[in-house]
């Protein structure tokens, strides 16, 4: 199996020496023959190292496995990872290297959102393919969405519209919700309040806590949410936050008696270091990894343990996912022209890691229809997995098209 | 009204675990008066070894005693790693200049991440919980954690041990000695280097049982160093620097302030403890419970009395990068120049706090603000007036230099750390509008479409402007320096009576050089906001103002060439230690630990020294 991975390299051409000798660089046109095509992946490595290690994993073993297939049209695939550090200004100068000093053909990456919209406007304005993989918001293809950017993952708008389906169904009418203090947490908090009170009129919104992204005092925070007496709890906070408030809710006993609507804590990411602390009947988006049993599923997860001697997780399946779209593209495409890609790009199907069918990149808004699946948390033995769980399909979730049109901008 | 009661006592809970951090802090503070970056990685150390201790055998198969036993073992090895590098590192650079040592402690800071995301993995733990205090007791019909109960008792008990410490053993009265006159104490014979040791040794271990003791409480996290070290510094400021009370009350205020101010207002989690130290030492120079400091601050150096011209070997060295400068980038590729313009940038960053920290005598933490209002302030216009990059760099000075002149205000009226923390409380209110005030500067998705004009555009076009801009913003600077107001700045650093007695009105001056610094940090901002073509608020944030703070120290305070060497090298160090490796933060410090061993007043110093030996 041919392993073209790029990652710890040397920058080839030391900045301080090129600027002591001035060694020019010399614009070489790669022979097209069998040279690897190359990307450049752009993510926040040691920033969210806890996501991005299982991410970059699963774009390793879809790149493996195109290129043991023989690659695009007998060209391997290679990709370059670089670390911006969670700042949006450096994953733009890294984006600059990438493509002027390593001649990608395309860029692809981002978790965090202002990264991905970093990226997006530099993909813009110098007529670069990007492909964002992780970045939820929602400006990144409607308001801010341009013609050269692509996202692959189910977006803010889409997870709370998945959640509010089931909420609606609640007879809950009084709703507190809580999310970290940026765009994401206050996005999906208006997203989940417009589009449950459309739903169900009758619902009541009783108070809102903002606890600041990494640093809640979970105490305070579940005793305020507490102190509001709701039906139910709308939760957007994730990993270290959501231990901390589920461990301290768990012990004042916040969520006895009360539903709580949460986003993505159904991913393993998520869920697996709350452990014991899992709390029953969350309804909640995710991947449920162990129970979702179908032929191509089961082969890439028997696949990533052999390869990487553990399991995958949600952001193992977004990086396959992203790197087999590209792979997909390029290969419909048949050249490393921007234009031609995104002609390829828009419409593109490729069948998901998921094995729940194919996924499509709408010409529309670049968004991919690549869904999620909504379930109940349940502590089973000593962790806490996802139980009647069902596949969302993305495209049952996205505003209708007028809509859509109307907040992007024309022209690109 | 019973919530309410509940609510509070969660804000004491709060308000115990936040005192045991910052106590270490203050203590270390008070008799070494070196800023402790390093402080939140013991206390991050202290969380991740207790819980190996207490989750593994053969502790786990205890039961309590195991646990309790765990969480004191962790401390104690805290304690040890923090006299050891005291011994290995800090000691040998107590006499570089103030806030030196803070560079060590940084890189320090910089190796444990990586170190513990090694050892321990990326993943959030949990740790078990407390044995005897697992469940909540009904308090007012509203249950409340037992073990929020054990640490609600615990803060003032450690408060109390560390008055027993302090007054009643000789150890103790030598510390508090120490923090009033370390010369005399080490006159009177006392053995200065035991006492220090002893000093980090206990600071640390009391961050490690800090961390250990949150472990039944909170995830145990590899962001948790960065999560705690600036609160604890705000407490540690707002109670006064080496006041012990001080910080109790501070961690006491800060918590209440905090479980109360989400219920009116969710969204003030972001600055609420900002804006409490803002008023504070607006209110109260040196804190709560601080005391002014008498004499000068230990161990600075006296700077040579006036700056002559440049020797000729780095006139020489200066013309030839200049020429180089100019006539080698038509030969480069497109990405060296993108670096080159950064590089610019962040020399005339540097460069600016330099005029606030060297011949100023000034420190700041909170430099970014004024980089950042230059950004914004280029960002603003372009988004909702449509103007072009000429305006937008015109304007950046004036409105960052707005800003310098009104932060300044209050800033300049207090001195050594207490100034600076207050520049860093404004920098987070700068910030925290930056992230908050979404109709109008976009939030935390920030502001994009911030492009040069069509004739900058090219990245060989953009470069000259950038060195221009910046080259022009650095010899003004040190015009500035050499003028009549430069030796007026000087006169008030070096000795504020003689410069009052001959006229020199020492508040204005060092108002008028702090505005100044920020007008060149703006001019830097929206060049650097030009050369992205987006600003965020992680322009303004802590980490671009400790960057700032790095090249400087890095590259010496004694003359303006060591910003400019400490910005490239600093600058070009992550930039290649980024793409050749994923422990880039590790090589980083441990090049920085180096270089602080090594040249122990920075780049230029050595420098010079090579070439006048």
């Amino acid at each position: 199996m041919e392993f073209r991975n790029s990652f710890p390299r040397l920058g080839r051409r030391g900045l301080l020496t090129g600027v002591a000798m001035g060694v020019a660089a010399p614009a070489v046109l790669r022979a097209q023959g069998n040279a690897p095509i190359r990307i450049g992946e752009i993510n926040s490595y040691t920033a969210q190292p806890a996501f991005l290690g299982p991410y970059r994993n699963g774009w390793l073993l879809a790149q493996e496995r195109i290129n043991a297939e023989g690659g695009i049209h007998g060209r391997p695939l290679e990709t370059l990872f670089r670390d911006d550090a969670g700042r949006p200004e450096d994953s733009v100068r890294i984006a600059g290297e990438l493509v002027a000093s390593e001649r990608v053909a395309l860029l692809g990456g981002g978790y965090l959102s202002n990264v991905g919209l970093a990226l997006g406007d530099y993909a813009l304005q110098n007529k670069v393919l990007y492909c964002a993989s992780e970045p939820l918001t929602d400006a990144l293809v409607w308001s801010r969405g341009n013609r050269y950017t692509f996202r692959l993952r189910p977006s803010t708008y889409m997870q709370a519209a998945m959640l509010v389906e089931e909420a609606a169904k609640l007879p809950a009418k009084r709703w507190a919700t809580i999310a970290p203090n940026y765009e994401y947490g206050q996005s999906a908090v208006r997203w989940f309040k417009a589009l449950l009170s459309h739903a169900r009129p009758d619902v009541e919104f009783v108070g809102e806590q903002f606890p600041a992204l990494g640093r809640i005092d979970a105490g305070a925070t579940s005793q305020a949410l507490e102190r509001l007496r709701p039906d139910a709890i709308f939760n957007v906070t994730f990993g270290t936050d959501l231990l901390n408030f589920v461990r301290q809710g768990n012990t004042r006993g916040l969520f006895e008696d009360r539903v709580v609507a949460s986003m993505l804590t159904g991913e393993p990411e998520y869920l697996e270091p709350l452990g014991e602390e899992c709390p029953d009947g969350w309804i909640v988006t995710g991947y449920p990894r162990d129970e979702l049993n179908n032929p191509v599923h089961t082969a890439l997860r028997d696949a990533y343990r052999a390869r990487f001697n553990e399991l995958p997780r949600c952001g193992s399946i977004v990086g396959h996912d992203t790197a087999l779209a590209i792979a997909t593209m390029l290969r419909q495409a048949n050249s490393t022209d921007t234009e031609a890609m995104v002609a390829a790009f828009e419409g593109l199907r490729y069948p998901t890691g998921y094995g729940t069918g194919e996924v499509e990149f709408r010409a529309l808004d670049h968004q991919s229809t690549l869904g999620a699946f909504v379930g109940r948390t349940k502590l089973q033995g000593r962790v806490g997995r996802m139980v009647d769980w069902r596949y969302a399909d993305g495209a049952r979730y996205l505003p209708p098209d007028e809509q859509v049109r109307e907040w992007r901008p024309r022209q690109n | 009204m019973e919530t309410l009661a509940v609510q509070a006592l969660t804000g004491l809970a709060s308000a115990s675990s936040l005192f045991l951090v910052a106590s270490g802090l203050t203590v270390i503070f008070g008799v070494s008066r070196i800023v402790n970056f390093a402080h939140g990685s013991f206390y991050m150390l202290g969380a991740f070894l207790a819980w190996t201790l207490v989750s593994h055998a053969p502790l786990a198969e205890w039961g309590g005693w195991g646990f309790w036993g765990g969480i004191l073992l962790a401390a104690l090895a805290v304690g040890l790693l923090g006299a050891a590098a005291e011994m290995v590192i800090l000691r040998r650079i107590y006499r570089a200049p103030e806030l030196f040592q803070l560079l060590a402690t940084f890189a320090l800071v910089l190796v444990v991440q990586d170190l513990v995301l090694l050892l321990w993995g990326a993943d959030d733990k949990f740790g078990p919980r407390a044995p005897l205090l697992r469940g909540a007791t009904e308090i007012f019909g509203l249950r409340f954690p037992r073990y929020d109960l054990f640490l609600i008792a615990v803060g003032p008990v450690v408060l109390g041990l560390l008055w027993l410490l302090f007054h009643r053993t000789r150890f103790g009265i030598l510390l508090r000695a120490a923090t009033q006159d370390r010369e005399m104490v080490a006159a009177l014979g006392v053995d200065q280097q035991l006492l220090f040791t002893g000093v980090f040794c206990l600071g640390s271990a009391l961050a490690g049982l800090g961390g250990a003791l949150q472990l039944p409480r909170e995830a145990v996290t590899i962001h948790m160093d960065m999560a705690i070290i600036v609160q604890a510094f705000v407490v540690v400021v707002v109670g006064g620097l080496g006041s012990l009370p001080g910080a109790f009350l501070a961690a006491l205020l800060i918590s209440e302030l905090h479980a109360f101010g989400i219920l009116v207002l969710p969204r003030i989690t972001l600055v609420l403890a900002f804006l409490v130290m803002a008023i504070v030492l607006v209110l109260r120079p040196y804190g709560l419970l601080g005391r002014k400091p008498e004499g000068p601050p230990p161990a600075t150096e006296a700077a040579a009395p006036l700056p002559g011209p440049a020797p000729r070997w780095l006139q020489g060295a200066g013309m030839a990068a200049l020429a180089a400068l100019l006539l080698l980038p038509p030969f480069l590729g497109e990405y060296p120049l993108i670096l080159l313009a950064d590089f610019a940038a962040l020399v005339l960053f540097a460069a600016s706090l330099h005029l606030i920290m060297g011949p100023g005598g000034m420190a700041s933490f909170g430099h970014a603000a004024y980089f950042g209002a230059g950004a914004y302030a280029a960002a603003l216009l372009a988004r909702h007036l449509g103007a072009p990059m000429e305006v937008g760099l015109v304007a950046a000075p004036f409105f960052a230099g707005l800003v310098g002149f009104l932060f300044g205000w209050f800033c300049v009226r207090l001195s050594g750390v207490y100034s600076a923390m207050l520049t860093l409380a404004f920098a987070q209110i700068a910030w925290s509008v930056a992230f908050q005030w979404v109709e109008v500067t976009g939030g935390d998705n920030g502001i994009l479409g911030v492009w040069p004009s069509e004739w900058a555009r090219g990245r060989l076009a953009f470069w000259y402007l950038s060195l221009a801009l910046c080259g022009l913003g650095v010899w003004m600077l040190r015009r500035a320096i050499h003028a009549p107001f430069g030796m007026a700045l000087r006169a008030q650093r070096d000795s504020p009576l003689r410069a009052e007695a001959i006229g020199i009105d020492a508040f204005r001056i060092r108002w008028l050089a702090f505005a100044l610094a920020a007008a060149m940090a703006g001019v830097a901002g929206a060049l650097f906001a030009y050369g992205k073509g987006s600003v965020f608020p992680s322009s303004l944030d802590i980490p671009r103002s400790v960057d700032a703070l790095l090249m400087v120290l890095l590259g010496g305070v004694h003359s303006l060439s060591g910003p400019i060497l400490g910005a490239v090298a600093y600058a070009g160090l992550q930039e290649q230690l980024s793409r050749l490796t994923d422990l880039w933060r590790l090589l980083l410090g441990l090049v920085i630990l180096a270089l602080v061993l090594f040249f122990p007043g920075g780049l230029a110093r050595a420098f010079y020294r090579r070439r006048g030996a």
